[in-house]
């Protein structure tokens, strides 16, 4: 009785905080949001652990029962999710407060606040609800809220940037409507476990292949899938540090976690995997994603927008642990989410704190700063290692787990690709790490970041080097999401 | 012939997604990529309130003398999409509203050379 309050709590509440947030003190908002976004974390990790102990937790919004009511369902697959993606958002909100004074206007915060957890509301909502239309919905709050975010940037081209994101997101969004239309239009249902259950029955229809066309490509678009991926670059570069942190750690793993569940819990992994050409499709645009996306990196001058076609590359790594179609590559895939959240999250917070003091994130404007500000360049040092991919770091577990399920499935190609992706990322890396520690600095002297944001920013870099001794709660949670959800698949 | 007529409302829906999405892709000019948007999302707003409808059937209003109804599910449904649609709109033209005051034009060519000139 309880647990299933809490699954519909933790996404009501930021839902229902957020006009509140409209007050016109900013630092009340800031204090709701960041109370109401904890709560939400709070609400997940109980439900992890409920998820944890083999059960599944379960909703009915309103009271009706589940194929003709809404109803939320908590399985450990999008409780891990729902952990990251309120996780990630109280950190991040936790430096916001300080971080938000030089981009943006101090009577407009409270409205910054306020559409931040609508836009953590949608994303928590996708995740936990077991309704097809519903999904929709939620991503649809999601996306308009993060487009509103991205276009409160500084630069001029933060505008340019939201309005290309809401084209092609809004494109997205309307082709998962369709999916949605094709689905109901064939087995009746919009309720996800039924529909998998009718699905078998219809399998052999065009009606039913073209919805899973329609949503693998319309979910590609929001999760930055190669090549729909032209939105994301410039969004994240231009958007509020803020921001592109918490995106870049959440938004297009939720649409990861979208692919998931649509294409193992409602398709099956007979039908997707088996007559539908996915394994190939996936694995070949992922591996285009880790190559292309690696490489335009590397050329990068804007630090922002390197990490933000660095996300590209990452999520080709997850896409190609889904491609797969093994436990052991789906596992690698959930671990990779959840660790590539924690790299991202500190790598943006650790640029956030340097654009603080220099007023940019452009490398040669940066030049030096690892002596001016050895705290937050560290933390920058610590991401940029579990980004590579290097031992005793989050980033490598998952790249481990990722490399022996490709040799498992005996596609040794893709483990050649995992490799040469990482060889490529050392290389960008490298590149910051070389303008921030070897260049000559500034005449202008700059102080450390203060402790508001380098205390948040070194609990994510702390957090990279600890997921990668104790794996067992990444990579094992991850395990178990991904044996659950094969077991789970009618 | 006869198929093609009788799912006639198919070609409509076909037809106004492919003119938006050209619309969409084709035109330099912000405010004709929000139209051409608009025209997308009513072709899909269209396939659903064709689903709803059943042989015979009438308005979904509870009457003893009607035994075959509409289906009203997809109605509901497209509701909550139409007030999406709305809101993509309204931002949609507020994000143009604030380019045209930033770069002085809605026009993605001038933007662009706007963007390198600096």
């Amino acid at each position: 009785m309880m647990l299933d309050n809490l699954a519909v709590a933790q996404v009501v509440a930021p839902l229902a905080a957020a006009p509140a947030c409209l007050l016109p003190w900013r630092r009340v908002a800031w204090l709701l949001a960041t109370t109401c976004s904890g709560f939400s974390f709070a609400c997940a990790l109980v439900l992890l652990g409920a998820a944890l102990d083999g059960g599944v937790v379960v909703s009915e919004i309103g009271g009706w029962p589940a194929p003709f009511g809404i109803e939320y369902r908590i399985d450990l697959a999008n409780a891990l999710v729902l952990t990251i993606v309120s996780g990630i958002s109280t950190i991040v909100l936790v430096t916001a407060f300080a971080s938000l004074d030089g981009e943006i206007e101090p009577g407009r915060q409270p409205l910054f606040y306020s559409v931040w957890l609508l836009c953590l509301s949608g994303l928590l909502g996708m995740a936990a609800t077991a309704d097809a239309f519903n999904f929709f919905v939620f991503l649809e709050i999601s996306s308009l809220s993060s487009y509103a975010l991205i276009a409160m940037g500084r630069d001029r081209r933060a505008l340019t940037a939201a309005f290309q994101y809401l084209v092609m997101g809004t494109i997205g969004a309307t082709f998962i409507l369709i999916a949605v239309a094709f689905l109901y239009l064939s087995t009746g249902t919009l309720n996800m476990a039924d529909m998998a259950e009718r699905l078998p029955s219809v399998s052999g229809s065009r009606t039913v292949a073209s919805a899973f066309a329609f949503l693998t490509v319309g979910i590609g678009l929001k999760m930055a899938m190669f090549p729909l991926h032209q939105w994301l670059p410039n969004a994240y570069a231009f958007a509020p540090g803020a921001v592109s942190a918490f995106l870049a750690a959440t938004a297009t793993k939720v649409a990861v976690y979208g692919l998931v569940r649509f294409v193992f819990s409602v398709f099956g992994v007979d039908y997707s995997f088996g007559s539908m050409p996915l394994p190939l499709v996936l694995a070949a645009l992922a591996a285009a994603a880790v190559l292309v996306a690696s490489t335009v990196a590397i050329y990068q001058e804007n630090l922002k927008r390197m990490l933000a076609y660095s996300s590209v590359a990452q999520i080709g790594y997850m896409l190609l642990g889904i491609s797969l179609a093994s436990p052991a590559g789906v596992a690698a895939a959930m671990a990779h989410v959840f660790n590539h959240a924690l790299i991202k999250g500190a790598l943006f917070l650790s640029l956030g704190c340097l654009a603080w003091r220099y007023r940019s994130s452009v490398g040669a404007e940066l030049a030096g700063a690892g002596r001016a500000m050895p705290f937050t360049c560290g933390a920058f040092v610590v991401g940029a290692l579990s980004l590579v991919g290097v031992p005793l770091t989050a980033g490598f577990a998952s790249k481990w787990l990722l490399l022996s399920a490709a040799f498992q499935a005996g596609w040794w190609p893709l483990a050649v690709v995992v490799v040469i992706g990482s060889l490529l990322a050392a290389i960008y890396m490298w590149r910051a790490l070389e303008v921030l520690y070897r260049r000559p600095a500034s005449p202008a002297p700059v102080r450390e970041a203060p402790l508001v944001l380098l205390v948040p920013t070194w609990v994510l870099a702390l957090a990279n080097v600890y997921f990668g001794f104790a794996t067992e709660y990444s990579v094992g949670v991850a395990e178990a999401a991904a044996a659950w959800l094969f077991v789970a698949t009618p | 012939m006869k198929e093609f007529l009788l799912h006639y409302h198919y070609w409509v829906v076909v037809f106004l997604m492919m003119t938006g999405l050209y619309a969409v892709v084709a035109s330099g000019n912000l405010l004709k990529k929000v139209v051409g948007l608009n025209v997308f999302q009513a072709s899909v707003f269209m396939l659903y309130i064709s689903l709803g409808v059943v042989d015979g059937g009438a308005v979904p209003i509870l009457r003893p003398e009607v035994t075959v109804y509409s289906n009203p599910l997809p109605h509901v449904l497209i509701l909550t999409a139409i007030v999406v649609g709305v809101a993509t709109t309204s931002l949609a033209l507020a994000l143009v509203v604030r380019i045209k005051e930033a770069y002085g034009t809605v026009e993605e060519d001038d933007i662009h050379r706007r963007d390198e000139a600096e």
